[in-house]
């Protein structure tokens, strides 16, 4: 594809999906997967990454690639949308700001997945110590949407997965 | 994408919309019907939030705080606070802080969406003239909006303070535009969208998505079945997205443009009578 990297933002996944598969780049962006394209998830993106998908609508494919099971819309819907501070010890250095609206989280993990955060909040017991960050190989994905901070670290992270420095 | 009743809602999904709007009435038929025009049966709207799985947006009031209460309660992903209904408040629009649901808020000018933004909306849209399928009145308050921005992030820093004031809007709110260029939430377009050339001309004047509500499932036919209506909506609806998706390709606006059938009749703006015209609720 001539790509160093890609970038799958927040959205849709169903629609994301869906416009995928119209515009003929789902095979494209699976084969380039396979091959070694670094990419980094976010929210929808993280789905997009994610072998298995559940709550999704099974005509609607996800491209795969990391091997998690992650479930859409996890965390509720939109009114059940937060902020939180995470632990990032790949980042170091302060909590991570992070923004999760409507977000997925991760069930389950294979073997070669690393994971890169989980939620510390302490609140009604479920969502805390959900994994909400993995890493495998040179796919990258977040639950949340680090765009909307002004924190830069989880982008430069994902700029040295594409270098090949980490 | 408005849509009435749950096969609409699919329909919207299938050919790509990110968010369907669960309405009662079209603004097409609230216009044709006329009334006092209100928030949706909350069995209607979970009916519909149960058919996708995209977001459901829902339509309050301008000022009706506790259809927005209810609306929250329901658990839909966006509250619109809609000139289409009937105001319910002809003074004050609601105080969208209280709520942890996002709002979106139309707006006739940078003025309107900058107060709409104070009062915490956390998406703008251009108003249009809902229900007509003419476009001008959209084109108008895109362009005027659009220029509005230009302008302010043109003058110097000494004149802020006349412009917020002429504008009726927070003096740190229009530093912080000038200052950017942009709203600080997206701006999306609405109103009289009734062709995949009309969502890609919004689009091309500065629209990052495009509200498109009787253009769908109005169109101009003459009396067809349930399914005939539904197979031509859906076209439509796919022509549609395309066009936004690909809104500075002709090539692309032209193919999706072909054989969609008759496109809803619409009312010229014109033509209706000033108390009539939804763009103008709301201030």
């Amino acid at each position: 594809m001539g790509l160093d990297g890609l970038l799958i933002p927040g959205g849709e996944s169903t629609t994301i999906s869906l416009l995928a598969s119209k515009q003929k780049l789902f095979e494209p962006i699976t084969t380039a997967i396979a091959q070694g394209l670094a990419v980094y998830g976010s929210c929808a993106g993280m789905i997009m990454l994610a072998d298995r998908v559940l709550d999704g609508r099974v005509d609607r494919p996800s491209f795969g690639g990391i091997d998690i099971d992650v479930r859409r819309n996890a965390f509720g819907r939109q009114v059940d949308s937060f902020e939180a501070k995470l632990e990032l010890p790949v980042l170091g250095g302060e909590p991570f700001p992070a923004v999760f609206i409507r977000a997925p989280w991760v069930e389950r993990i294979g073997g070669g997945v690393e994971i890169i955060a989980r939620l510390a909040r302490q609140n009604d017991g479920d969502p805390a110590g959900r994994i909400v960050a993995v890493r495998q190989g040179r796919l990258l994905a977040t639950s949340f949407h680090p765009e909307l901070t002004g924190d830069r670290r989880i982008h430069e992270y994902f700029l040295r997965i594409v270098r090949g420095e980490v | 994408m408005d849509v009435v009743d749950a096969t609409q809602a699919k329909i919207a999904e299938d050919a790509g919309a990110v968010a369907v709007m669960a309405l009662e009435r079209v603004p097409a038929d609230i216009r044709a019907q006329g009334g006092v025009a209100r928030m949706s049966d909350p069995e209607m709207i979970e009916g519909i939030q149960e058919a996708v799985s995209i977001p459901v947006m829902a339509k309050a009031r301008i000022g009706h705080f506790v259809e927005a209460q209810i609306l929250q309660s329901l658990g839909v992903d966006y509250i619109d606070e809609s000139e289409v209904l009937t105001p319910a408040d002809t003074a004050n629009h609601i105080d969208k802080r209280e709520f942890t649901v996002p709002f979106v808020c139309g707006a006739t000018n940078l003025g309107e969406a900058l107060r709409r933004i104070t009062e915490g909306a956390a998406m703008i849209r251009s108003k249009g003239e809902a229900g007509t399928g003419d476009v001008s009145n959209a084109t108008t308050h895109m362009r005027k909006i659009r220029g509005e921005l230009a302008r302010l992030s043109s003058l110097p820093q000494d004149e802020l303070f006349v412009a917020a004031k002429d504008m009726q809007a927070p003096y740190d709110l229009v530093v912080e535009v000038a200052q950017a260029g942009k709203l600080p939430v997206v701006l999306f377009t609405a109103g009289g969208i009734a062709t995949p050339a009309d969502a890609a001309m919004m689009m091309q004047l500065g629209a990052q998505g495009v509200f498109v509500g009787s253009g769908i499932f109005k169109t101009g036919d003459d009396n067809p079945t349930e399914a005939v209506r539904n197979e031509r909506a859906a076209a439509r609806a796919k022509a549609i997205v395309e066009a936004t998706l690909h809104f500075d390709n002709p090539d692309v606006i032209a193919k999706v443009s072909r054989n969609l059938g008759p496109a809803m009749v619409g009312i010229n703006v014109d033509e209706i009578p000033e108390p009539h015209r939804l763009a103008q609720r709301g201030w």
